[in-house]
C-alpha cells in the first residue's frame, strides 16, 4: 500500500509540475512583452516598468519559472490586472460555489443513479431495466450546457419556479439552495445515465459469482445480497469512472456557471479569457487542474484500498 | 519475445489460429462466414436503437451536405423588419435578433459541425491508432511513456484547457479543431493499444516475424486490419463528443466567429433573447440532440453486435 501510495503521489506530483510549466509557458509563447499584454496597450512606459519589476520580468525566464513556482507553493499565485488583489484571495472567494455546485450536481445523480442501476441489474430484461436502458443513452447523449440553457428556459423563464441567475443573496441558505436547483440539474443530469449504466453492468457480473449465489443458498434476505454483498463490489469501477469524469464535471461546471451567472470558478475562468487577465487565467486554471488530479488521486487511492488486486497491478 | 505482459482484453476477440478440422472446406468456411454477416445485418436492421441512429446519422449528413438546396433563405441574409419573428410560414423555426431565418442557419451550421466531425474524428483515429500500435508493439519504456502521457492529456477538462488556449490565440474553427483531436487520441490510442498488446505474442504475427518482416510492414499489413475495427466504433461514438465541444465553445463565442452559422452560435445568440425568442434556443438544440443522439444509438447498436465484450459489460 504504501509503495503504491508513494508511486501514485508521485505520478500526481509530475502531471502538477507539467500543468504549471505549461500554464507559465502561456504568458512567454505569445509574442510580445508580457507587461504590455498584460496591462493593455494603453499603459504607461512607467507603469510598465513599475509591472515589469514587480513580476520580475527582468529576469531570466527560467529564474522567473522558479519564483513563480516558489510563490505557487506558497499559496501566491500573483496580483490580479485590474484590482491589484492576490488571485489567491479571489479564487478563495469563488471556489465554494463550484465545490457546491459539484457535490450537489454529483449527490444526486449517484442518488438517483445508483439505485436504478441496482435495480435494473437485479431483474434484468424487466420494463424498469428496459426504461433505465433507454434514459440512460438519453441523458448520456444529451450535450449538459444545452440541459443547462433549456431548463433555464422552461424553469426560470416560464414557468418562474426558479431564479434564473446569480448565487442567491450571501447568508440566505433557503435562497442560495433555489439558486443551487437548476445548475445541479444540469450537470448532474447525464452522470444519473453513466452511473445506472456502469452500476448495472458490473452489478450484472457480480450477482452471477459463485459467493452471491452462496450467499443466497443460506437464505439471507435478498435486500442484505444486494446491498450487502453485491454492491460492495459491484461499485469500485463506478468509484473509477466518477474520478475519471470529474474533469467532464468542471467542462460542464464552467457552462452551468456561465449560463445561470453564478460566480464560481468556471466563470472567473471565463470572465478572465475574456478580459485577457492572464494572472487570473493561469492561477484558476492551475486550481481547477489541481482539484481536478486530487479526486483522480483520492478515487485511486480508494480504489487500492477497497481492492488489493489494484495495488500490486501499478 | 517469450515476454508476455498480461492486459485484461476489453479489443478485439483473440486470432485463433489452430489449424481446422480437416473435414471442413474452404466452401463450407464461406458459407458459414456469409451466413455470420446476414444475421448481423439482420440483428442490427431489428433493432431499433440501431435504425434509429441510422436514419438521425442519415440525416444530419444528408442535411449537412446538401444545405444550399434545403435551405429556404440565405443564412446570412438580413431582414430586420422580421426580426425576432416567432415560427412562421415564412420563418418555420423564426428568425434571430437580426431578422436571419434560424432555420437556415441550422442547416449550414450542420455543415461546421460535420466538418470538425470528420476531420477531428478522423484524424484523432489515425494518430491514435498509430501511437497506440507503437506503444503496443514498442520497447516497454516507450510504452510507459506514452501512457503517461495519454493519462495525463485525457484527465485535463477540456474546457478549460480550451479556455487557457484561447485566451491566447483568439476564437477560431482551426483551434477548436486542434482541442478536440489532441483531447481525443489518447481513447483511441488506448483501445489499439490493448489490441495490439493481445496480437503481439500470436502464432501469426510471431511467424511474420520471423519470416524477417520490418515493423512497419507488420504494424501496417497484419496488426492494423485486426486492430481497426473497434476503434470505427469508438469514432461513431466519438462523433457526439466533437459535435458537442464544437458547439460548446461556439457557445462561449470561443470557436467559429460571427457570422458564420454554427448551433453553438445560434444558442448563443438565442440565449441572450431567451426572455423575448425562446424558439431559438429551442430551435438551435433540437439537431444537436438529434445528432448526438443518432450517433451514439449507431455506435451502441454496432458494438453491440460486433464486439459485445467492449464497454458496458454484457
Amino acid at each position: 500500500m504504501l509503495y503504491y501510495l508513494t508511486k501514485r503521489l508521485g505520478l500526481s506530483a509530475v502531471v502538477i509540475g507539467l500543468v504549471v510549466l505549461v500554464l507559465f509557458s502561456l504568458l512567454h509563447f505569445i509574442p510580445g512583452d508580457p507587461a504590455t499584454i498584460a496591462l493593455g496597450p494603453r499603459a504607461t512606459e512607467e507603469a510598465i516598468a513599475r509591472y515589469a519589476e514587480k513580476m520580475h520580468l527582468n529576469e531570466p525566464v527560467w529564474r522567473q519559472f522558479l519564483i513563480y513556482i516558489g510563490n505557487a507553493l506558497t499559496g501566491d499565485l500573483g496580483l490580479d490586472v485590474f484590482s491589484d488583489r492576490p488571485v489567491t484571495a479571489i479564487i478563495m472567494e469563488r471556489i465554494c460555489f463550484t465545490l457546491a455546485l459539484v457535490g450537489a450536481g454529483m449527490g444526486w445523480a449517484m442518488l438517483l443513479g445508483i439505485p436504478l442501476g441496482c435495480l435494473a441489474a437485479v431483474k434484468p430484461n424487466s420494463w424498469l431495466d428496459r426504461v433505465t436502458g433507454v434514459l440512460s443513452v438519453g441523458t448520456i447523449a444529451v450535450p449538459s450546457f444545452l440541459v443547462s440553457i433549456w431548463a433555464l428556459l422552461i424553469f426560470a423563464v416560464q414557468l418562474r419556479w426558479l431564479p434564473a441567475i446569480g448565487a442567491g443573496e450571501p447568508g440566505q441558505i433557503g435562497d442560495q439552495l433555489m439558486h443551487l436547483i437548476l445548475p445541479a440539474f444540469a450537470i448532474g443530469l447525464s452522470w444519473v445515465g453513466y452511473l445506472a449504466r456502469m452500476v448495472r453492468a458490473s452489478m450484472l457480473e457480480v450477482m452471477g459469482e459463485n459467493y452471491i449465489r452462496s450467499a443466497r443458498a443460506f437464505g439471507l434476505q435478498p435486500r442484505r445480497v444486494i446491498f450487502g454483498y453485491a454492491l460492495r463490489v459491484a461499485i469500485l469501477p463506478t468509484i473509477t469512472l466518477i474520478g475519471m469524469g470529474f474533469g467532464g464535471m468542471i467542462s460542464s461546471t464552467v457552462f452551468a456557471e456561465i449560463i445561470f451567472a453564478r460566480p464560481g470558478l468556471g466563470k472567473l475562468i471565463f470572465d478572465a479569457v475574456m478580459a485577457r487577465n492572464f494572472p487570473i487565467v493561469q492561477g484558476a486554471v492551475l486550481v481547477a487542474t489541481g482539484l481536478y488530479i486530487l479526486v483522480v488521486l483520492f478515487s485511486d487511492i480508494l480504489i487500492a484500498w477497497f481492492d488489493p488486486r489494484v495495488r500490486e497491478s501499478l | 519475445m517469450s515476454e508476455n505482459r498480461s492486459e485484461p482484453v476489453t479489443g478485439i476477440p483473440a486470432v485463433d489460429a489452430s489449424g481446422l478440422p480437416d473435414h471442413v472446406t474452404e466452401t463450407e468456411i464461406r458459407e458459414s462466414a456469409a451466413r455470420e454477416r446476414r444475421e448481423k445485418l439482420r440483428s442490427f436492421l431489428t433493432n431499433w436503437q440501431g435504425l434509429t441512429g441510422l436514419i438521425l446519422v442519415t440525416a444530419f449528413f444528408a442535411s449537412a451536405i446538401f444545405a444550399s438546396w434545403l435551405a429556404p433563405y440565405d443564412p446570412n441574409a438580413l431582414d430586420v423588419p422580421a426580426r425576432l419573428s416567432g415560427p412562421t410560414l415564412d420563418h418555420l423555426a423564426g428568425t434571430d435578433q437580426l431578422g436571419r431565418d434560424t432555420l437556415s442557419r441550422i442547416l449550414y451550421g450542420g455543415r461546421v459541425a460535420l466538418k470538425i466531425a470528420a476531420i477531428g474524428v478522423s484524424v484523432a483515429l489515425t494518430i491514435g491508432l498509430t501511437l497506440g500500435m507503437i506503444a503496443g508493439f514498442g520497447p516497454r519504456w516507450l510504452d510507459s511513456l506514452l501512457l503517461l502521457i495519454f493519462d495525463t492529456v485525457r484527465s485535463f477538462p477540456t474546457i478549460v484547457l480550451a479556455l487557457a488556449t484561447v485566451a491566447l490565440t483568439g476564437p477560431s474553427l482551426t483551434v477548436v479543431l486542434a482541442i478536440v483531436i489532441i483531447t481525443s487520441i489518447p481513447q483511441y490510442a488506448r483501445v489499439a493499444r490493448t489490441a495490439t498488446l493481445t496480437l503481439r505474442n500470436t502464432d501469426f504475427i510471431l511467424a511474420e516475424r520471423s519470416l524477417g518482416a520490418s515493423m512497419t510492414r507488420t504494424l501496417l499489413h497484419h496488426v492494423m486490419p485486426n486492430v481497426v475495427g473497434p476503434l470505427l466504433i469508438l469514432a461513431a461514438m466519438d462523433v457526439p463528443v466533437v459535435v458537442t465541444v464544437e458547439a460548446g465553445l461556439s457557445f462561449l463565442g470561443l470557436g467559429v466567429t460571427p457570422p458564420t452559422a454554427s448551433w453553438g452560435t445560434i444558442l448563443n445568440e438565442g440565449y441572450l433573447v431567451i426572455r423575448d425568442a425562446p424558439w431559438m434556443v429551442i430551435a438551435g438544440g433540437i439537431p444537436l440532440i438529434l445528432t448526438t443522439l443518432g450517433f451514439t444509438f449507431l455506435g451502441e447498436a454496432l458494438r453491440d453486435i460486433f464486439d459485445p465484450r467492449m464497454g458496458k459489460g454484457r
